[in-house]
């Protein structure tokens, strides 16, 4: 048994593994929250991503290097459109965020649109062939601690962190990153300076998106990999806790997600193990942290405190006389 | 008026509108409206609320598009769809609600918006830092480029306000209603910035209903009734009397001050020792506060908005808890945070969110009337409501004070500022209260509704009511109530009789001066 095979390390590196598409989730949320608007609809977004994902990683022949890019780009416009209805009808039609979010989820998940398209493509009957394999980064994966950890993980992961520095920095470091926090703290304010509000709103809640469909690709190209129905199984509600459990930020974020996926892994790691905990029980670990962690900031003055968008959830519309 | 060394330019016109009309559903706000800012001048905008003031600024923003006539900058013609193209144009608004980002810094603030050919697209905070001081300098305008928007005074915040339309190198800067929210002192700082950008070859668009400020700080005077400009003139040819004619269209007769004949002995109504309570945000908002109210007197509470106001009568609602402190009505104590409780002990209540907490905007005007008491006869009997008596006493109540709506099944959201001010009024009245607690009663109203809304409380101070009358307008206080008690940081001051409460002397109590109140 070699050194990389202890336990705590094995434990990263399928923590980092199981929370990559924590990350693009709730990444893609932080975008969205910070421009004001709340999507709930994450769950069925990563659906409709993972399904379309599928599809052409199942229907499209050719190297992997051309289809898993085209994999990707289909669940991100898949998602992408999922995003843009919440859109319309959050900032054109004022609907109210959460029955919209609530209802793309809904109308987009694991008993909705996903699984009606995946049963007319016939998906899920086998593994897909073209998925994202673990890669061995520079010869280094074999490196005690930090190989197995930092360099034998997939592409998708290395992508996630690049997104996560550049969100960082787009957010704290750039012009259109003070504006779209403006849109998200005050809307009057964005408004009289010819920020347009609107704009800045549809675009990161389908920027977003995007991202919640790379979510959704990262299951059935990379976890399980095959479509099968529901195959999220409840992680964009993870990723909606992550948002707040990162007080909106991305770099804290991250390390929640991988807190989060340490806690899916153990499942797993810990069977392969032989250790005698119920699988059952350790497979409920992230949905019940996740509602400690939600009952937690919920109190109102930790709300307070968090630092959320003062403008979130709210409407905006320019104040008739 | 001018500065001499801008005589020459004083006749170019910064910005000038020409048969500007702007209609919404069932309402025309501005209507043929013309008028024009020379540079280097104060140029007021004088009306009524609802004369169109707003609407007209709104235009000149970029915020509205005018559905005839059009806008003229330095002589060129201009439109302007979004508030980018007003902002490009050199035109900045100050608004009267500030639109700053509270968990922003100051610079920040004063960054957000498009880039400036002399930024960098990656903005550089040090440097805006840097060029923010120096602006706040060359102005007199001190304030801390790196302080978080939320940790500054009102005054300060407004500071950072006119900062952020001179950053972007505005030539005309509107300013509404600026001095709604300082206190007299601060008002004076203001005059003098406005001054000085003035000399400075910069115009200001002064919007205000105040008459005595309009006189004292602006050059020209444009005055708007019922969304028409009526006329422009020199501030050095015209008097208060001339402006209010103009603005109102008819004479008006000022409230006269009341002869004070309640007996320095009469027996206390309301009698508050000691009261402290928390704000909103946990913070202390109020400090010992003892003030006590006799019968058919009407104590003012003055002070700038925010100074503990609010949660003063919200206390003596029993709408917040107090963390010390007794209250008595007539004797009997109120202990219990209960908004029932203070109802029975015969407190009337009227906020200064009419329509948020006094009432429900959605009910109709009969509905209002009775909700303090459909639990009793003859509103109800069991569990059933009276129709009848209630639409009989809702007729009475409305002819008795004088509200005007199509019927009282109206929703009360449909009515205007002052008739929502005389159902809330009729509604609190009719209770027969010992105690009235009234917080800015005609903030908003019309001077027609002004001048029925101080007839009611007068009225009522008469037939013995104890009011508690609470207002940051300062001529209403002198005018209505026999003592002035002056609140600042959640304490109070001082508390004066009436003739000794004088403008300067309420100013230095409201800016936190206790010497100014050595008599109490």
């Amino acid at each position: 048994m070699s050194f990389n095979d202890n336990l705590l390390i094995v434990i990263a590196a399928s923590a980092i593994f199981y929370g990559t598409p924590l990350v693009f989730a709730a990444l893609g949320e932080i975008l969205a929250e910070r421009s004001g608007v709340i999507n709930l609809g994450v769950e069925g977004m990563m659906l409709l991503g993972a399904v379309s994902a599928a599809w052409v990683a199942t229907n499209v022949d050719g190297p992997a290097g051309v289809v898993l890019p085209l994999a990707l780009l289909a669940a991100m416009i898949a998602a992408g459109m999922g995003a843009a209805i919440h859109a319309f009808l959050t900032i054109t039609l004022r609907v109210n965020q959460i029955i919209s979010g609530l209802a793309l989820t809904i109308f987009a998940g694991a008993a909705g649109l996903s699984s009606y398209l995946a049963n007319i493509w016939n998906l899920g009957q086998a593994p897909i062939v073209n998925q994202f394999n673990r890669l061995d980064v520079l010869g280094l994966a074999d490196m005690p601690l930090l190989g197995p950890i930092l360099f034998h993980q997939t592409l998708l992961t290395y992508l996630s962190w690049s997104l996560v520095i550049g969100a960082s920095f787009y957010l704290f470091r750039t012009r259109a990153g003070l504006h779209l926090r403006s849109v998200g703290e005050s809307p009057q304010t964005a408004d009289s300076v010819g920020i347009s509000v609107a704009g800045y709103r549809y675009f990161h809640v389908i920027l977003g998106g995007t991202f919640a469909g790379i979510a959704g690709a990262c299951f059935s190209l990379s976890i399980v990999p095959t479509w099968a129905d529901g195959l999220t199984s409840g992680q964009g509600w993870i990723a909606l806790a992550l948002v707040i459990f990162g007080f909106w930020r991305p770099d804290l974020m991250l390390v929640g997600a991988y807190l989060f996926g340490a806690l899916s892994s153990l499942g797993f790691t810990l069977q392969a193990r032989g250790v005698g905990i119920s699988l059952a029980v350790l497979s409920a670990l992230p949905y019940a942290m996740t509602i400690i962690v939600l009952v937690l900031v919920s109190t109102s003055s930790a709300r307070r405190h968090l630092g959320a968008p003062a403008a979130l959830g709210k409407p905006y519309e320019r104040e008739e006389r | 008026m001018t500065s001499n060394g801008l005589a020459g330019a004083a006749t170019a016109i910064a910005v000038a509108a020409f048969g500007v009309s702007k209609r919404f559903p069932g309402v025309i706000a501005n209507q043929d409206v013309n008028f024009d800012v020379r540079v280097g001048e104060v140029h007021a905008l004088l009306g009524e609320n609802g004369a169109g003031k707003t609407t007209l600024s709104n235009i000149l923003t970029g915020l509205y598009r005018p559905d005839d006539g059009h806008l003229e900058v330095a002589g060129l013609s201009v439109e302007f769809d979004t508030p980018r193209d007003a902002i490009n144009a050199g035109i900045g608004m100050v608004h009267q609600h500030f639109r700053l980002v509270p968990t922003f810094t100051v610079a920040e603030n004063i960054a957000l918006g498009a880039k400036l050919p002399s930024e960098r697209h990656i903005p550089n905070l040090r440097e805006i830092e840097e060029r923010v001081s120096e602006l706040a300098n060359r102005f007199e305008m001190p304030v801390d480029p790196r302080s978080r928007v939320w940790q500054l005074s009102v005054g300060e915040q407004q500071r950072v306000e006119i900062l952020k339309v001179l950053y972007r190198d505005a030539k005309v800067l509107i300013m509404d209603e600026p001095t709604a929210v300082l206190t007299p002192i601060e008002a004076d700082v203001l005059a003098g910035t406005l001054r000085s950008m003035v000399d400075q070859g910069r115009s200001v668009i002064f919007i205000s209903h105040k008459l005595g400020e309009v006189m004292s700080i602006s050059d020209r005077v444009t005055v708007l009734r019922e969304g028409r400009s009526i006329g422009t003139v020199a501030t050095s040819d015209t008097s208060r009397q001339d402006l209010a004619q103009l603005m109102v269209g008819r004479t008006i007769e000022r409230v006269e001050r009341r002869v004070t004949d309640v007996p320095a002995s009469g027996p206390t109504v309301l009698e508050i020792a000691g009261i402290s309570a928390d704000g909103d945000r946990g913070l202390q908002a109020l400090n010992d506060v003892s003030l006590h109210v006799r019968r058919g007197e009407i104590l003012g509470v003055a002070g700038v908005a925010g100074n503990g106001q609010r949660e003063l009568v919200e206390v003596l609602a029993g709408l917040r808890a107090r963390s010390s402190g007794t209250i008595t009505v007539e004797g009997e104590p109120f202990d219990r945070m209960d908004a029932r409780h203070p109802i029975h002990l015969g407190v009337a209540y009227v906020p200064q969110d009419r329509l948020g907490t006094g009432l429900a905007g959605d009910l109709s005007i009969e509905e209002n009337l009775i909700l303090k008491k459909y639990r009793r006869r003859p509103v109800s009997g069991g569990p059933f409501l009276r129709t009848s008596v209630i639409r009989s006493e809702a007729v009475a109540l409305m002819d008795r004070f004088d509200v005007r709506a199509p019927s009282p099944q109206t929703p009360t959201r449909q009515l205007s500022g002052g008739n929502v001010q005389k159902v809330l009024l009729a509604r609190e009245m009719s209770g027969a209260p010992k105690v009235l607690v009234i917080a800015s009663p005609t903030q908003g109203l019309d001077v027609g509704a002004v001048a029925t809304v101080h007839g009611l409380l007068l009225e009522a101070a008469e037939a013995g009511v104890g009011i508690l009358l609470v207002s940051e307008d300062l001529e209403e206080v002198r005018a209505l109530a026999d003592r002035v008690a002056v609140i600042y940081e959640g304490s109070i001051m001082a508390v004066l009789d009436a003739q000794d409460a004088t403008i300067e002397r309420l100013g230095l109590l409201m800016g936190g001066s206790r010497d100014a109140g050595d008599k109490s």
